[in-house]
Order: C-alpha cells, then sequence, then structure tokens
C-alpha cells in the first residue's frame, strides 16, 4: 500500500482517477492548480486506487496526501 | 468654395505627417496583439490606445492642458502609480518559498548582473549615463520598475523601455527556454529539490517588515517601491484586513493599470518613438534580459559546488522579476527533464527575489546618478 502525496500546494482542478482503477506509474492522477498554471500530477508508482482522499476545488497543501493504492 | 476650405482647415488632416500613420500602424498591431494573440493585454491595449490618441492631431498629451498629460504628469512623473502597483504585486506575493530557502535571495540578486552588464553596453553604444540605466533595468523584465527609472533618469525614454519590458515579460516562454537548456546539462534538470519546509506565519509577517528596514537603510532611494510592496505584502499576511489587501490586489491594482498603460502610451509620438535609437534600446533590452537569465542559471551552478543539497539550476533563470512566468518556465523545462519534477514553487523563491532585486538595483541607479 502506497500514498500519492501532492509534491506543492494548490487547488485541485480535475481528478482523473476513480477507486478501483489500476493506475501504472507516470499516469495522471489529477490536475492541480498553482500559479495560475494548471500541473498534472502523476503517479510515483503503479497499483489500484484504494482511496481518494481530495475534492475538486480543495486548497491542498505540500505533503498531503491525494489517494491511497494498493 | 470658402465654407470647404474653412471646414477643411478646422479639421486635422493636414497636421499629420507618415510618422504619425506609422504609429497608428503599430498601435493597430498591439490592439491585434492583444486581442487576438492574448499577448500581455492588460497592459498593451491601454498603451496602444494611447500611442493612437497621441498620434492623432489634438492637445492631448499638450503640457498643462492635455488630458493624457496630466495622467501622465501627476502618474509617471511624480512617480506615484508605480508604487501603488507595487503595493498590488505585494498584496500578490507569497514570500513563503523566500522563507523557505533563503538561499533564493542570492539568485535573485545574482541576476541583476544582467541589468549592469547592459547598463555597460549601452554606455558604449552611446547612450547617457541616465539613459543606460533605464535601458539595462530593462533587464529585470520589470514594468513597473522601469517607468519608475525612466520618469527619474530619463523620462523621454519611458514609453520605449516600458514597451520593451512588458514585451519581453511576454516573452519570457520564448527567450529562456533555448538558453536555459544550453546553459544546463540533462542530468542538472533533472534534479530534484528537497520539498520546502513549513513556513510559520510569523516570519511571514515579519519578513516584509525586516526587508523594507533592511533595503531602506540600504538604499534609500528604492524606498517608494520596496516600502510599498512590502506593505502590501504584511496587508495580506496580516490576515486582518483582507478588504485592504484585496483592494489593493484587484481594484487599485486595476485603476493604476488603466492610468499607466494609455498614458504610458501617450509618451510614444511619432517624433519620438521613430528614431534608430529604438531599435537600440530594444536590442540592448533583450541582451539585458538574456544576460539576466544566463547568470542566474550560472550563479546556481557555482552554488551547486559548495551546497550539500544541490539546487536545480534552471530556477536561476526565475531570478528575473516577470512573475510568475519565469518561475513557469523553469517548471516546465525541469518536467521536460523529469515529468515528476514538481520545480514551481522552488522557482517562486528566485522570482520574488527577483522583484525586490530589480527594485534595489533601479534605487542603487537613482542614489549613484541623481
Amino acid at each position: 500500500m502506497a500514498a500519492i502525496e501532492s509534491p506543492m500546494s494548490g487547488k485541485v482542478l480535475e481528478i482523473l482517477v476513480e477507486v478501483g482503477q489500476s493506475i501504472a506509474e507516470d499516469d495522471e492522477v489529477i490536475i492541480l492548480e498553482a500559479m495560475k498554471l494548471e500541473n498534472p500530477i502523476y503517479a510515483p508508482e503503479g497499483g489500484v486506487v484504494k482511496e481518494i482522499k481530495v475534492k475538486v476545488g480543495q486548497q491542498i497543501s505540500e505533503g498531503e496526501v491525494i489517494a491511497e493504492l494498493e | 468654395m470658402d465654407v470647404i476650405l474653412n471646414i477643411w482647415s478646422s479639421m486635422a488632416f493636414d497636421s499629420l505627417y507618415w510618422g504619425n500613420f506609422v504609429m497608428w500602424g503599430i498601435a493597430f498591431l498591439f490592439i491585434y496583439l492583444a486581442i487576438k494573440k492574448d499577448f500581455e493585454p492588460l497592459l498593451l491595449l491601454p498603451i496602444a490606445f494611447g500611442i493612437l490618441l497621441v498620434n492623432l492631431p489634438s492637445e492631448i498629451m499638450t503640457p498643462g492642458e492635455g488630458l493624457l498629460w496630466k495622467f501622465y504628469h501627476y502618474g509617471e512623473e511624480w512617480a506615484v502609480i508605480p508604487p501603488l502597483i507595487f503595493l498590488g504585486l505585494g498584496a500578490m506575493t507569497d514570500f513563503g518559498p523566500v522563507i523557505a530557502n533563503p538561499k533564493t535571495l542570492l539568485l535573485g540578486a545574482g541576476a541583476q548582473g544582467g541589468v549592469y552588464l547592459t547598463f555597460f553596453g549601452a554606455l558604449a553604444a552611446g547612450f547617457t549615463v541616465y539613459e543606460a540605466a533605464t535601458i539595462g533595468i530593462i533587464g529585470g523584465a520589470d514594468g513597473p520598475t522601469t517607468i519608475f527609472l525612466a520618469a527619474k533618469l530619463a523620462p523621454h525614454m519611458m514609453g520605449v523601455c516600458a514597451v520593451a519590458a512588458y514585451s519581453y515579460m511576454a516573452l519570457v516562454p520564448i527567450i529562456q527556454p533555448p538558453i536555459i537548456r544550453v546553459l544546463t546539462t540533462e542530468k542538472e534538470r533533472k534534479i530534484r529539490m528537497k520539498s520546502l519546509r513549513k513556513v510559520s506565519k510569523l516570519e511571514k509577517i515579519f519578513f516584509p517588515i525586516i526587508t523594507c528596514i533592511i533595503v531602506c537603510l540600504l538604499v534609500p532611494d528604492a524606498a517608494a517601491l520596496i516600502g510599498m510592496f512590502c506593505f502590501g505584502n504584511l496587508l495580506k499576511e496580516s490576515g486582518v484586513v483582507d478588504r485592504l489587501s484585496n483592494t489593493a490586489q484587484n481594484e487599485l491594482m486595476n485603476i493604476a493599470v488603466i492610468f499607466l498603460g494609455i498614458s504610458v502610451g501617450a509618451t510614444m509620438p511619432a517624433e519620438v518613438f521613430l528614431s534608430p535609437k529604438v531599435i537600440y534600446i530594444f536590442v540592448l533590452g533583450v541582451v539585458a534580459f538574456a544576460g539576466a537569465t544566463a547568470i542566474g542559471i550560472l550563479l546556481a551552478k557555482v552554488m551547486n559546488l559548495f551546497l550539500k543539497e544541490k539546487i536545480n539550476p534552471i530556477i536561476g533563470a526565475a531570478g528575473v522579476s516577470a512573475v510568475p512566468m519565469a518561475a513557469r518556465v523553469a517548471h516546465k523545462i525541469g518536467q521536460e527533464a523529469d515529468k515528476k519534477n514538481y520545480l514551481l514553487m522552488h522557482a517562486m523563491g528566485p522570482n520574488v527575489a527577483g522583484v525586490i532585486g530589480t527594485a534595489v538595483a533601479a534605487g542603487m541607479f537613482i542614489s549613484v546618478l541623481k
């Protein structure tokens, strides 16, 4: 089990994965808006999405868990 | 027949010369770029309209009478508007990345080397010392600071230098990437930087206050810009005057931009703008900007020789003060080398330090030259 942590702070614009979905390393997980730039956040490793911890529109900070993988 | 002649002479067709029509062309080009290409529209559109107005026969720029002259005189010549814009910028700026990693202050200061390099270049090209300083400051790609300095040292060059500064600001994503790629290796671009430490609210409140005191003591002539910048930032970070902070960032900023844009445009009548010097200014301006970018990167590489925790030299390029464009460019180039390299916040450090750096450099020019 692993967690995807946000590499920087920003606002969640879009969530691109669903619970139960199997994702690979480097897949886009969410789009994070920071400094008026849309930043895709990539999965650091592969796995099955167990839980998504953020909502669209939510302000998240660096190190906050975006999703849990297993 | 007399009637027709009278009507004709009351109109103004014969007071124009070819130069005015060239300036109309430039105004139309800017309007096109602003509307169709989204090229800094908030500034370019007012500037373009100012250019058009001043190249129509009217008394709009007649000293003491014309409307735009009054905007220009009380706004720019009195150096009121650029500090108001700095107030808004301060209220928008997050100093967190600088406080978390104060080394980046050095990068923001280092990039100002491009300003001084160009100052000497412009001197060599035959500009006066006042003009050379104004051209050099374009390297910071900071519009308000350029206008502030031009008003003090070389008012006749304000319009041209402002347009140059704003052009390079808009061209950051085109000018910087090739310079970054040439000066860094793939391996350097892949350097991932450690996450920034959490910055407390107390630090964020003290930072603008201390910065203001230090800068004003060292470079009193930068006090108008830096004082307003730090004040704006304190409004934001205090958390108790959101109304003031919001007004500084939005309404007041927008009002300042309207007056600034149209009256800067009005400093460009054909007689002034259509001289060979203008081409020099644009060429030297791009040298200044490219130089600032390169020096920032090289300084980061030098710092890496001494640092255990390496910094990614790309963020050195963000030492120019085009906020946040330069930081975004650094982020994108970093991701080209390594998808999972997120440099944005790290690059914001040198980027906001660059704003302070350019304002300080302008203050130093004023105190030495005035």
